[in-house]
């Protein structure tokens, strides 16, 4: 592959990214430059490393030196130290969240060494828009050699036999979803990607597009030679532009090498791919909904049987996986279904990639066996609760998942335990939350978000999730009764019996697994009208503590209504009628002084 | 439909028909035709809507259907430094609505709005994918991460001085 002797690897992830990593590689190859070094050292820029609260992150091969929180002026000493002088530049290495320990390379970080690698085994590694780097690492290899030495049932039975199931969240097993678009006879069909990542706080999909692309061309190609299809369609949202740009790019690598398009490697078969775009509408992750979508009309999901591998995109047999499911595939065929088999538990195999984010100290991607216990993600992995608060809850599954608690954290994380844990695997957006969040204001957040995105076609979800919304609204505001509790109970149940789509027949989990785990906190919201966690702004008091107070006048000065009086040098108070409970008083007091009641 | 009516350039029509015969006018394509008027137009009036419908003879109403449905289109013209706010689950848990509120507070504006001169708009969007900044501000192109209610004035202020 590369000719040059050094390589920097620039994080290019949507979080690096947003903190500034582009103009980095910009002064990395000017400092190179004015230093006569960029023929022999290369900036690259790589996919998403997982470890997107430290970034920008850069890694130097050879050596494998990562350093964290890189500022585009670190260019500098990284090239005339690092690079010139080959003296770590010690400011930018890394301490380990985990031991404090200051870490020469990502080998030696405690949260690497529970994950396994398979869906990003090349993110962070190769550069995404120079398909010579994915090939050096095996890409289209498992296309070559399912294309010269097997049939199409063939193929299926090992991607049967290894127990992969879809990663998009319902864990379908993929191998049978291939048997039945394969038996359906037809003289056109068609191999769907689903990237329309529309879960909030989910960004794994993204990550695998963007850092490693090739992986799912091939593996869309693959899917195409199994089931008899010669065309494929990425439906990818186009808030992702990054990603659009570097599947764009790879698509026409592809071609160019003959892996993609007419005749590919000589072996006479066909398959092109082309992007479509979604256009912000989380209900077209359904399947038949993203298919409408690509037809050009509302995203509606319509009631299946049929299903799409009968009568799907243009009425034809339709094969739709999701990124994640597309990327385990390479690997699957190359080094065989026993060994994808042997990892994870007994009914989910292979890994799982999570989104970690919320209050957590380690956000990012990480990729897990199936099977790992919560407690090992969120401290082990993730490091624990950020500013050594308590922990409360996991949200997974995003909007149609649930919460886990405390009592779940030895639960094996896999496709069945989390769906007999009232949550369900989702998409792999994994959302920590610490003792200062509400849990029934977590419930109005996602809920607000389903009544948002509800198609409107059919009537429970349309009409009933706005119910149970308005009725989180009032518990919220000190206006529900024990009454409501029971009424979102039902409510919730009817709506997910009777929902026609995957949306509304999950939407109303939040709601009931929240009541199921928290039920104290609603009684509290309505029975004393409190809210234990102090984020409920109507439930909330806020009052200075006399003994506390030195009466330095800063919060009366920040107050925007003028609702704190007091001399100075003299214990303020805080009049509550007029009290709009903006916080600006207690963010301001040097003293805790101000408390919330 | 839009209570704004406009005038369109004969320019203006040429670019949209010019937009539907490269996707050769067929109306499986609307969605990506849609997607390439708001980028030349920046919004989809109905004006545009109704050239849309004449080229891909398909009912100005389904048209209209379309673009209401995704909450990418959008049928109000946009500021010229749209701010978007991310209330994405991680940003939220991170205090995303009081940044928000920040925002509508100094900007004077709704969730939908812009400003009078053109200059700002306001959105919320869900999940930017950069969850490692949370909360996050998309100011144009510009991602802002682990944005404070105190930064919000600073922030608008890169943006008051004719830059």
């Amino acid at each position: 592959m590369a000719k040059q002797k050094i390589q920097i690897i620039v994080c290019g992830g949507t979080s690096c990214n947003g903190n500034q990593s582009e103009l980095l590689i910009d002064n990395l190859r000017l400092e190179l430059e004015a230093n006569a070094l960029e023929n022999d050292v290369r900036v690259i820029k790589s996919g998403c490393f997982g470890l997107c609260n430290l970034g920008p992150i850069v890694k130097i091969i050879p050596g494998d030196t990562i350093y964290t929180h890189v500022k585009p002026d670190d260019a500098r000493d990284i090239v005339s130290e690092h690079v010139m002088k080959g003296r770590k530049v010690e400011r930018l290495l890394f301490t380990d969240p985990v031991t404090k320990k200051v870490l020469a390379t990502e080998r030696e970080l405690s949260s690497h060494k529970k994950q396994i690698r398979i869906v990003l085994r090349n993110c962070g590694i190769i550069d995404p828009e120079n398909i010579d780097e994915a090939i050096a690492y095996n890409a289209y290899e498992a296309l070559g050699k399912v294309l010269t030495e097997m049939k199409p049932p063939e193929v299926i039975k090992i991607v049967k036999d290894s127990g992969l199931r879809g990663r998009g969240g319902g864990g379908f097993p993929t191998g049978l979803k291939w048997e039945i678009a394969y038996k359906n006879k037809s003289d056109e069909k068609y191999v769907v990607c689903n990237a329309d990542e529309g879960d909030p706080g989910a960004f794994m999909d993204r990550s695998v597009l963007e850092g490693d692309p090739h992986a799912v061309l091939e593996a869309m190609a693959i899917c195409g030679y199994s089931i008899e299809s010669h065309k494929g369609l990425i439906y990818i949202r186009a808030e992702y532009p990054l990603a659009v740009s570097r599947l764009k790019t790879a698509i026409q690598q592809a071609r160019e090498y003959g892996l993609l398009g007419k005749n590919i490697m000589g072996t006479g078969f066909d398959f092109d791919i082309e992007i479509r775009y979604g256009a912000g509408a989380f209900v077209c992750g359904e399947e038949t909904a993203l298919i409408h979508s690509m037809e050009g009309l509302r995203g509606e999901p319509t009631v299946k049987p049929p299903f799409p591998a009968e009568s799907g995109f243009r009425g034809k047999p339709t094969n739709v996986n999701n990124v994640e499911t597309f990327a385990c595939l390479s690997p699957i065929i190359l080094k065989g279904a026993e060994w994808f088999a042997s990892i994870g538990s007994i009914k989910s195999k292979g890994t799982k990639v999570f989104a970690l984010a919320g209050k957590i100290n380690n956000v990012g991607l990480i990729e897990v066996p199936m099977g790992t216990t919560l407690r090992e993600v969120i401290f082990e992995i993730g490091g624990g609760i950020r500013y050594g608060k308590k922990f409360k809850a996991a949200q997974t599954g995003g909007p149609s998942g649930g919460c886990l608690t405390e009592k779940h954290l030895e639960t094996p994380i896999d496709f069945d335990n989390l769906i007999a844990a009232g949550s369900m695997m989702g998409s792999g957006g994994l959302i920590v939350m610490d003792e200062d969040d509400c849990m029934v204001s977590v419930a109005k957040f996602f809920l607000d978000f389903t009544v948002e995105e509800s198609c409107g076609k059919c009537a429970p979800c349309r009409i009933g999730n706005k119910r149970l919304h308005e009725l989180l609204e009032h518990i919220t505001k000190g206006k529900g009764t024990l009454a409501d509790l029971d009424r979102l109970k039902n409510m919730s149940l009817v709506i997910k019996d009777t929902s026609l789509c995957g949306l509304g027949q999950s939407s109303p989990n939040p709601v009931l697994s929240t009541l199921e785990n928290f039920r104290e906190e609603y009684e509290a919201h309505v029975t004393i009208k409190k809210c234990p966690a102090g984020k409920c702004k109507d439930l909330m008091e806020y009052f200075i503590i006399s003994a506390n107070c030195v009466g330095c006048t800063a919060c009366a000065r920040v107050c925007p209504v003028g609702a704190i009086t007091g001399e100075r040098k003299e214990p303020h108070v805080i009049n509550p009628n007029i009290c709009i409970k903006c916080g600006s008083c207690m963010e301001k007091c040097k003293f805790d002084a101000i408390i919330i009641q | 439909m839009s209570s704004i009516k406009i005038e369109l350039r004969q320019e203006d029509v040429n670019k949209i028909k010019e937009i539907c015969t490269s996707f050769n006018n067929d109306p499986q394509e609307l969605i990506n035709v849609l997607h390439k008027c708001q980028e030349h137009f920046g919004y989809l009036p109905a004006e545009v809507q109704e050239v849309i419908s004449n080229e891909l003879v398909v009912p100005v109403a389904k048209i209209y259907g379309v673009v209401t449905f995704y909450s990418f289109f959008t049928m109000t013209p946009k500021g010229k430094h749209p701010v978007s706010i991310c209330m994405g689950t991680a940003c939220y848990v991170r205090g995303a609505e009081k940044v928000l509120d920040e925002f509508k507070k100094e900007l004077g504006l709704q969730v939908g709005q812009t400003t009078n001169d053109g200059k700002f708009s306001l959105s919320s969007l869900r999940c930017v994918g950069a969850c490692g900044l949370a909360p996050v501000v998309m100011v144009g192109d510009k991602t802002y991460g682990r944005v404070a209610p105190d930064d919000v004035r600073n922030i608008l202020k890169e943006y008051e001085e004719g830059k």
